[in-house]
């Protein structure tokens, strides 16, 4: 594959020969396999969204919906549960997201900026928590979780969500931080200005770029989290669209309500999709930021 | 308005080691400093650190939920009767299994897509977004979707492979036969995975500098022969840490064969049985004990590769 993908610009100079003629059709049959494979099953689920109840258990199967339906959307738009569960998830990402940029900005400044001792450990530490495994606070917290009599409640996700948002968010604004010019924080103490009032008015204005997408990445992670939701919650009270999708069950036992299930994925899915295709070039930058320097 | 206008020679230089005075100024950026992180570092202790000792200490109890007797500490027999439970073994086998499989699958098809991508050719773009769509996707969300497509009867998987292309000579129930149901939840891990890989692979090969290839190639070095001996070579930093990352997250994999299959045997993993412990079986103390067994290999990992990135460097 090397071979191939190196060959590429070197064909300009004299008219491709036949081998080349080959190699880049072979190139582009890849290519196109790739985004195939990749996009392929979405499609498949949007298909399936859009299919009436009993066209799904065509054989052979139809590979495009033949009449278009929205009985699905129509079942899962009335379906006060999935409702429910969708203003759950929309409280408890934002809030966390909220929460986790507002006090990890305040620590990231700190780390990405100002000089204190023992810096360097609450910044080791934070990069360990990004990769800390929640199954391993599980017990502990699902025990929290009912002493404080919060099972079962937004609050609960809302505060449990802050163990992977907020080391994430501290990680990623301090290394945006760092990359903004020291120039800055001269120029406002030549102003008279505070620490914090450079802070609070130069340097977070600056890192609104960095705010966005960081929240964002943070937003993604607590809307698709699952593990603490399906532990902590118990009914529609607090439960996310996650579970409420995992759950998904026909009244008549033996198939699934396939369509119902796909048409409420869709919906939980087209808005992040849109989201990160939007920040696409952001988001790669803020992916990589800490991940290639070895 | 604390600061004085004088100080201004003073503060701005960034060596403070010196016998020169500090100024008002960097006392303030360090008071500030402490006084920014605190919230952060509380809301840490609270969420993350104080549940991890807590659940070192459970595991060394026979706690149960929602007993009224207060737990009695029993050393390590939570360790010893899950090292004896056949059930662990299983998802011992099933996770390591997963996490090998998963990550060298990831690594390896990862790496060829970067290579492509990294090429020039039209619509390299258009590839690139679309490779973040799978990792944009909800685990469940895939799950979900990867499961109706498994399915025996209605099934694209069939359909293409069987109906269509003639390359089975029976429909398979993917995820209901134990031997196929392992081998469908790795394929969707690898689906949902690979393209990440894959972007951060590329990330890598865009700060290898392009001039060395052309020298090479004036030296009459293959393109085979410039992958093994410059590519691969200096990738190896970003390569080592994907690969932690990913065998980290994939060792403590939950939702995926979770929603696929519940807790059936054919597919359980260390994060579902210790869930079903704790959950299911109420069983607080050996719960914990599982949960403190998946973290402890997830560090001995994170040391035996980053020992291995730092031989590699000496």
């Amino acid at each position: 594959m090397a071979q191939a993908a190196q060959a590429m610009p070197r064909t300009r100079a004299k008219g491709p020969s036949v081998g080349q003629i080959i190699s880049r059709i072979l190139f582009y049959l890849l290519v196109v396999f790739i985004l195939i494979y990749t996009i392929f099953p979405f499609y498949w689920a949007v298909v399936t969204s859009f299919k009436r109840g009993g066209d799904l258990f065509l054989t052979p199967v139809q590979y495009f919906p033949d009449p278009v339906s929205l009985e699905s959307y129509d079942y899962v738009f009335t379906n006060g549960d999935f409702l429910r569960a969708l203003l759950n998830s929309t409280i408890v990402s934002l809030v966390t997201v909220l929460l986790a940029l507002a006090i990890g900005s305040l620590a990231a400044y700190a780390l990405g900026r100002l000089p204190f001792r023992g810096k360097n450990v609450v910044l080791y530490t934070t990069l360990a928590m990004t990769t800390f495994p929640a199954i391993a606070i599980l017990p502990a917290l699902f025990q929290m979780v009912r002493a404080t009599n919060l099972y079962n409640t937004l609050t609960a996700l809302i505060f449990t969500y802050l163990t992977f948002t907020l080391p994430f968010t501290v990680w990623v604004l301090t290394n945006f931080f760092k990359t903004l010019p020291a120039e800055l924080e001269e120029a406002s103490l030549v102003d008279g200005a505070t620490p914090f009032q450079t802070f609070y008015l130069v340097l977070l204005p600056l890192a609104a770029p960095g705010l966005v997408t960081t929240g964002l990445l943070a937003f993604i992670a607590a809307w698709s989290e699952f593990l603490f939701a399906l532990t902590f919650t118990q009914d529609y009270h607090a439960r996310t669209v996650q579970v409420a999708i995992a759950q998904f069950s026909g009244n008549t036992g033996y198939e699934l309500p396939w369509g119902n299930i796909m048409a409420a994925s869709v919906l939980v899915t087209v808005p992040l999709i849109v989201l990160v295709l939007i920040f696409q070039r952001r988001i790669i930058a803020g992916l990589t930021a800490g991940a290639v320097k070895g | 308005m604390s600061v004085q206008q004088e100080t201004t020679s003073t503060a701005v230089q960034p060596a403070r080691r010196t016998a020169a005075p500090r100024s008002e100024w960097a006392k303030a950026r360090e008071r500030l400093g402490w006084i920014l992180i605190t919230p952060t570092i509380v809301v840490i202790m609270v969420v993350a650190f104080y549940p991890l000792i807590r659940v070192l200490y459970l595991s060394l109890t026979n706690a149960r939920l929602g007993s009224i007797n207060a737990p009695r500490f029993l050393g390590f027999a939570n360790y010893a009767i899950t090292f004896r439970d056949p059930t662990f073994l299983t998802a011992l086998n099933h996770t390591i299994v997963f996490t090998v499989l998963t990550v060298a699958l990831e690594t390896v098809f990862g790496l060829g897509i970067a290579l492509i991508i990294h090429s020039n050719f039209r619509g390299r773009g258009a590839v690139r977004a679309a490779m973040l769509i799978p990792w944009a996707i909800p685990t469940v969300v895939s799950s979900r979707m990867w499961a109706f497509m498994f399915n025996d009867v209605f099934g694209v998987i069939n359909d293409l492979l069987f109906t269509r292309l003639h390359l089975l000579s029976h429909k398979v129930a993917w995820i209901a036969n134990p031997a196929t149901a392992l081998p469908a939840v790795i394929a969707v891990d690898v689906w949902k995975t690979t393209p990440f890989m894959a972007l951060l692979l590329l990330a890598g090969l865009q700060v290898i500098p392009g001039d060395i290839y052309e020298a090479a190639t004036v030296d009459g070095a293959s393109k085979l022969q410039q992958f093994w001996t410059m590519t691969l070579p200096l990738l190896r930093p970003a390569l080592m840490v994907a690969l932690i990352f990913r065998t980290m997250d994939a060792f403590r994999v939950f939702d995926m064969p979770f929603v696929i299959k519940g807790t059936a045997p054919e597919t359980i993993t260390l994060g579902i049985y210790a869930r079903q412990q704790l959950v299911d079986f109420q069983k607080l103390g050996q719960g914990s004990a599982i949960s403190v067994i998946i973290f402890l290999f997830i560090v001995v990992f994170v040391v035996i590769y980053t020992w291995l990135l730092r031989s590699e460097e000496a």
